[in-house]
């Protein structure tokens, strides 16, 4: 298990600097550990309540209310079909035993080679194009079961242009120093008020 | 009250009703004896509407609707009716629904009898289930922490256990974990629940959810008998007192809006286990041979009469007398005790043995006189809202649990503002205001800054360590408030230093206290944070040398005390310091320790031990045998808490009644009695037949305790507060130099954890294993400069002594200064500290 690495930790730290209040970098912190491992780890749950300065335990709090936060590993690629009503209706519990039987798993199981985790999933807010499903959140929409062997296919020779799971932006924002919520004001700005520090606060304990 | 404090009129059920403005329905009906059924609400916590179990029909002017009566506030002309059809079958309904997944496991569950879900299942619910699915199931109970069980399969997910861990005690190391269905309570893997309160989401809990191991499957609720009793900690808590077959077998807070607000520490919840002890002393013992025979010089302690114990006790305190004077008898302790015993003690020293040399603390707290001349406050007073606290005293978090919990909710909802004066981070340091961490015995520099005197740099670019900006923004925040009351709450917050320090400190806070109190302003007021039960009540009961009963002097009461009693002594006597050096000397032939161990808390372990040897006689009451008073020569057992009767002084002087629901063990007295006894056996008839006869007296005689009848007492659910001392302060004559650290050396701090290896604890099986093991704590910033790693053994050096131990950084620690803790089982810093010394200074070296 891996706490955030040195990389991670500086996308860490600048993502923290964009709140007035640490707590609130909670979320996406988690997916930050969840980009670096594929999961989130118990390390890096308690990594980020020191980072953020809040017990373990609501970590785990926060982060196990979300489905798409996952605390044990899994396949590369996350394949979830939606069992929603209009996919329902359009066949995708067909779907699900077609991937069942292709893949080997049921859903919420894992491929031996790891590649794949299948999952079954409620609405996934795309009921115009049923059935639809994900992989690693990017949609394919109108799946037929040739869709979705050509999909295992490119799935599991690496070429379905799809990034790792727990990436789920290409593009990584970036806040100028300027526009931070950190705590260095801008060149001749005093701090705003919601910001001042506890005066007798030297951080070192004196 | 407040100007704005007005009445909304509501209807509940058809009757008027006069709320407070933001008050919440659920509360306002309650107030107007409607009882609203519930479980997540709880008064002394923020509302949640988890359960929807209060929901009820509340008309705000647009018709009756149903709302959670927990989450709405009452407004004007609005109409309630907690008992409409609409209203039942909401209950009804939510009944069922939070017992979709109740495992229905109530005959072996504790909460059996007492359970609010059985109770209102019963009242409100639904005779029978429609649900007919496989309910959730979790693993049986899974220990939280090592005192608390949780059985998951139970819990309707009220959050009050979680609420209580996040907001009362700042330990939010319990969380609702997953989602849906699958919602748990539950710690981070491995993280217990380590908080010192959580023994109280045990009994908040509304359903067998959450369990102590200490109780559980000990009793079932009906089984119990209780009685309202004070909990005999510095703070006064309020229990019930609940026992089966002469057992006491569990304590539960009572809500007292004055004191604990229904809170426990975990330290006081279960020491209950301590009172039926095997080891607790059950017959007299006196010093003889092992076919018990009286032999002064034997070598052990055997078994005899109280006939014998108490005459052999007379025998020797008149012979030393006669033969010494009367100050050649010394008590020590008697801060455990209930106020009569106090004060019947103190009667038999003072009125008829003639000796002031009498000290209930053992040098570990602060002069009585000085406690005694300051004007004391309220915890509600510290707690006013906008009001300002200075905590110059030991962690109360480690050593006042309940007062630590009062502070956090008024720092953290009501703006009061903390400003820690204190030579390390306590645990209110996150939430303080201004946090001036001085070094170790620089108080009174930083003091006399932030009241009024100049705010001047010393000579090493800082005021006593504290940077100069600092102290001074706190002193701006304390003017901007001073029509707002200042509370400072005092103690001594380390035993590695005198307290003349804290004196000196004290000294300049009272030096400014006129100007705070200027033009009617509430000005400055102290709450006493000493150590020890019912220490407070000793000095009240004048259990210290120099001092009578009622807050007042030898020179100022003797007169009218030797009237009541015939006497009082001629000349003042010394502290426990003082006692122990006269023994040393020979002066003293009888000591008598009222549930006293200087051995094992007496900060200069050497000085006892000889003192120990020296004296002729050494009388002992007590629960338990202890280090001391194995070498006591008579030993009297005494009864405790809950085998007795008397009243209880807190730190505010609140009087509150103790009531007995046990018989003591054996033939163990009441400490009054063994006075009494002793008295009569001397010569003197005190006439006390009860302890109401005794409390009698002191309302007769204690100038402070005048009116404070027992009627009066028991009529306040607050129990009554004692009047303010005549006694003036008196500064003192010079400050303390405090003398200057060397580059290479870090100076300590040592103040008590709160498990440690007290007698109480270590006979409470429950909660003898969660003393800490021994670390030195050091800045991480200071690793560098003794050149040692965090975490390595290292070995620690003093001009007293040196000892191995681990060392770790703890950023709450001040640079230059290393922190220890006062009485850790393993290691004794008592080793380390040169007790005629100013201060220890410590250097730290690699194995
Ligand atoms: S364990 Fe008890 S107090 Fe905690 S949420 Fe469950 S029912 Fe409520
Ligand atoms: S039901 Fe499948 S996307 Fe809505
Ligand atoms: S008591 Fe109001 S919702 Fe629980």
């Amino acid at each position: 298990m891996a706490r955030l690495n040195a990389n991670s930790l500086g996308v860490a730290q600048e993502i923290i600097a964009r709140y007035p209040v640490p707590r609130s970098a909670l979320i996406p912190l988690l997916h930050l550990a969840q980009e670096q491992e594929g999961y989130v780890t118990e390390d890096a749950m308690a990594h980020i309540a020191e980072l953020v300065g809040v017990t373990p335990a609501e970590v785990m709090g926060t982060c196990s209310f979300y489905e798409m936060l996952k605390r044990e590993p899994v396949g590369e690629y996350m394949v979830n079909i939606c069992n929603g009503i209009s996919c329902h209706l359009l066949g995708s519990s067909d779907l699900i035993h077609h991937a069942e039987a292709t893949l080997g798993v049921r859903p919420g199981g894992t491929t031996d080679d790891g590649k794949i985790t299948l999952e079954a999933v409620e609405c996934i807010a795309a009921c115009t194009e049923a059935p639809c499903l994900q992989v690693n959140y990017r949609y394919r929409n109108r799946v037929t079961a040739d869709d979705f062997d050509q999909l295992v296919s490119e799935l599991r020779d690496d070429t379905a242009k799809v990034a790792s799971h727990g990436q789920l932006a290409m593009v990584r924002q970036h806040i100028g120093d300027d526009r931070r919520a950190g705590v260095s004001p801008p060149d001749g700005q005093g701090e705003p008020a919601w910001m001042a520090r506890n005066p007798s606060d030297n951080g070192d304990g004196s | 009250m407040s100007e704005n404090e007005t009445v909304v009129n509501i209807t509940v059920n058809g009757q008027p009703v006069e709320a407070k403005p933001g008050e919440w329905v659920i509360a306002a009906a309650e107030r107007a004896g409607v009882y609203i059924p519930h479980f997540c609400y709880h008064p002394r916590m923020n509302s949640v509407g988890m359960c929807r179990m209060c929901i009820v029909d509340i008309d705000a002017g647009r018709g009756p609707a149903l709302q959670p009566s927990c989450m709405v506030e009452v407004s004007e002309g609005m109409v309630v009716d907690t008992t409409s059809e609409q209203t039942r079958k909401a209950q009804d309904g939510v009944l069922e629904f939070l017992l979709l997944n109740h495992p229905l496991d109530c005959p072996v569950c504790d909460k059996g009898g007492e359970c609010p879900l059985q109770d209102q299942t019963m009242a409100y619910g639904p005779g029978e289930s429609r649900f007919v699915e496989e309910k959730r199931h979790f693993e049986k109970p899974i220990p939280v922490n090592d005192l608390v069980y949780l059985d998951r399969e139970r819990c309707i997910l009220c959050d009050r256990c979680t609420r209580f861990a996040d907001e009362v005690a700042g330990d939010p190391l319990i969380t609702f974990q997953d989602r849906g269905d699958q919602t748990q309570v539950n710690t981070f893997p491995d993280l217990p629940f380590s908080s010192y309160f959580s023994g109280n989401t045990v009994q908040i809990c509304p359903v067998g959810a959450l369990t102590a191991a200490p109780y559980r499957f000990k009793a079932r609720p009906w089984d119990l008998t209780e009685v309202e009793s004070t909990y005999p900690n510095p703070m006064g808590d309020r229990v019930v007192v609940q026992a089966s077959r002469d057992q006491v077998l569990r304590y539960q807070g009572v809500d007292s809006d004055a004191v604990n607000w229904g809170w426990l520490t975990d330290k006081d919840r279960f020491a209950f286990e301590a009172t039926a002890s095997e080891l607790r002393l059950h017959t007299p013992l006196v010093r003889g041979t092992p076919l018990g025979r009286l032999d002064p010089g034997g070598s052990e302690l055997v078994e005899t009469s109280w006939g014998q114990a108490l005459s052999l006790t007379a025998d020797a305190i008149k012979a030393a007398v006669a033969d010494k004077g009367p100050q050649s008898v010394a008590v020590l302790g008697g801060a455990r005790l209930t106020n009569e015993d106090q004060y019947a003690w103190a009667r038999l020293a003072k009125g008829v043995i003639g000796t002031d040399h009498v000290d209930a603390q053992l040098d570990d707290g602060l002069p009585a006189e000085g406690v005694l001349s300051l004007p004391r406050a309220t915890i509600n007073r510290a707690c006013t809202p906008g009001g300002t606290v200075i905590l110059m005293a030991p962690d109360p978090k480690e050593e006042q649990g309940t007062l630590y919990l009062r502070l956090r909710h008024a720092i953290v909802n009501d703006g009061v503002q903390l400003i820690e004066l204190t030579p390390r981070a306590t645990g209110l340091s996150h939430l303080a205001a201004f946090r001036l961490h001085h070094r170790p015995g620089e108080a009174a520099a930083v003091a006399a800054a932030l009241m009024g005197g100049d705010i001047e740099a010393g000579p090493d670019g800082d005021i006593g360590g504290t940077p100069v900006s600092a102290v001074a923004a706190a002193a701006a925040a304390i003017a901007n408030r001073a029509d707002q009351p200042l509370t400072v709450v005092l103690g001594r917050p380390s035993l590695a230093e005198p307290a003349d320090f804290t004196m000196d400190a004290v000294a300049e806070l009272v030096r400014f206290a006129n100007l705070l109190s200027a033009g009617g302003r509430p000005g400055i007021a102290f709450l006493p944070a000493l150590h020890r039960g019912n220490v407070l009540g000793a000095l009240d009961m004048g259990l210290a040398p120099g001092l009578l009963p009622g807050r007042i002097t030898l020179a100022d009461g003797g007169p009218a005390l030797a009237e009541a009693w015939g006497s009082v002594p001629s000349n003042p006597g010394a502290d426990t310091r003082g006692i122990l050096q006269a023994a040393v000397n020979g002066q003293i032939e009888v000591l008598i320790l009222l549930g006293a161990d200087p051995l094992g808390d007496f900060p200069h372990r050497e000085l006892a031990d000889e003192a120990l040897s020296q004296v002729g006689t050494i009388v002992a009451s007590d629960l338990f045998l202890n280090p001391s008073t194995v070498r006591a020569h008579i030993v009297f057992p005494a009864a405790g808490f809950a085998e007795r009767r008397g009243t209880h002084t807190n730190l505010e002087g609140r009087i509150t009644g103790q009531r007995q629901i046990v018989t003591p063990p054996g033939t163990a007295r009441a400490d009054w009695a063994i006075a009494t006894e002793l008295a009569r056996q001397l010569g003197a008839d005190f006439g006390f037949g009860a302890p109401e006869d005794v409390w009698d007296e002191i309302t007769r005689v204690a100038p402070s305790h005048r009116n404070l009848s027992m009627e009066a007492i028991d009529a306040s659910e607050d129990g009554v507060v004692a009047a303010d001392s005549s006694i003036a302060f008196t500064p003192p004559d010079n400050a303390t130099p405090v003398p200057h650290v060397d580059a290479y050396s870090l100076r300590l701090v040592a103040a008590r954890r709160m498990y440690d290896r007290g007698t109480l604890l270590q006979h409470a099986p429950s909660l003898a294993g969660l003393a800490p093991t021994a670390v030195l704590a050091v800045n991480p910033y200071d690793f560098d400069r003794v050149g040692v790693e965090p975490g390595a053994d290292v070995q620690v050096i003093s001009n007293a002594g040196e000892m191995d131990m681990p060392v770790v950084a703890d950023p709450g620690v001040p640079r230059g200064t290393a922190a220890f803790g006062y009485n850790y089982p393993d290691l004794d810093v008592r080793d380390l500290v040169d007790p005629d010394a100013m201060v220890t200074d410590l250097r730290i070296q690699t194995r």
